[in-house]
């Protein structure tokens, strides 16, 4: 065997060696991907209000300036 | 402690050290696995199937870890009232679980080969399958009503209660015989495990700490986010 193969055949245990990696690498990126593209889609959403908001401001001002109840 | 409470001001704090947690997390896992893979020798009885505990015990104690942080912060939550505190226990619920998941499936990978068996009920295995259901609970319960503030709540009794728990799984393999060795690393006589296998641990452990640190430290933000959203949404409904 060639010592690449060896080294994929992790002295027999590569069906258990190999899962065991590829599951932890696929969760903890995964985690990531969904905390980035979360924070992401919330920090478009909020631009998106504020400029409504500003543009809201802009055609009232006092009714915006004043206690909103 | 309170200077960090303040959203604007903890916002300003995670970006300035996101960068250098999330650089130090992507070192320390890649030298890690480095050392796991190429460099830490094979068991003299376990062989090769020895190199899964680089991942599975760092993701056995961040699983243990993260469940007493999200406990901490939820003391803090119910005693000061500090909104940061609620955020950081529902930000790091999620990646508990996934560390409570991954110490269970990797060590069912483990024990297969080892000790002929996926799934035994004993003291350790048992134990940390309750965690990743109290992390389960935890993010149900957070999510279960209207009133934000009544889940957060509920989600900290339960966080607090559970923390029973994490003693019972360190002192499990001590109290009730088991299939599972014994601590070698975290011992009052000092780790048993060789250092040729010792530093390659520790090293990836560091690795999921830190990688813990910069994505909880995301989630808080975005989760501080959400709440801003929330009051405008509720706004925006009151003024209509």
């Amino acid at each position: 065997m060639t010592e690449i193969a060896a080294f994929f055949d992790m002295g027999g245990y590569a069906a258990f060696v190999w899962p065991s990696l590829g599951l932890t690498l696929v969760i903890m990126l995964g985690l990531v991907v969904q905390t980035v593209g979360q924070l992401r889609q919330r920090q478009r959403r909020l631009a998106e209000l504020e400029a409504e908001g500003a543009q809201r401001a802009r055609r009232r001002p006092v009714a915006a300036a004043g206690p909103q109840t | 402690m309170h200077r960090f409470a303040n959203p604007a001001r903890f916002t300003r704090l995670a970006d300035r050290v996101l960068p250098f947690v999330a650089a130090g997390a992507l070192v320390c896992l890649g030298i890690g696995l480095y050392l796991a893979l190429f460099v830490a020798p094979p068991d003299y009885q376990q062989g090769e199937s020895v190199r899964i505990m680089y991942v599975h015990v760092p993701s056995a104690w961040m699983a243990m870890f993260v469940y007493v942080a999200i406990a901490v912060a939820s003391a803090v939550a119910l005693v000061w009232r500090h909104p940061l505190a609620d955020l950081a226990a529902k930000a790091s619920a999620p990646i508990g679980a996934g560390f409570a998941f991954l110490t269970l499936a990797t060590g069912s990978l483990w024990g297969r080969p080892m000790w002929g068996t996926w799934w035994e009920w004993d003291g350790r295995l048992t134990s940390m399958l309750i965690l990743f259901f109290l992390y389960l609970g935890h993010i149900a319960l957070m999510n279960a009503f209207e009133d934000q503030q009544r889940g957060y709540r509920a989600a900290a009794v339960l966080a607090l209660v559970g923390v029973i728990n994490i003693p019972i799984i360190k002192f499990s393999v001590d109290w009730w015989s088991t299939l599972h060795q014994p601590a070698s690393v975290l011992r009052l006589d000092g780790p048993t495990i060789h250092p040729s296998m010792l530093w390659p641990l520790l090293i990836t452990a560091l690795g999921f700490k830190l990688y813990y640190l910069a994505l909880v430290l995301l989630r808080i933000k975005s989760e501080l986010i959400a709440a801003r959203l929330r009051a405008l949404d509720l706004a925006k409904l009151k003024a209509t």
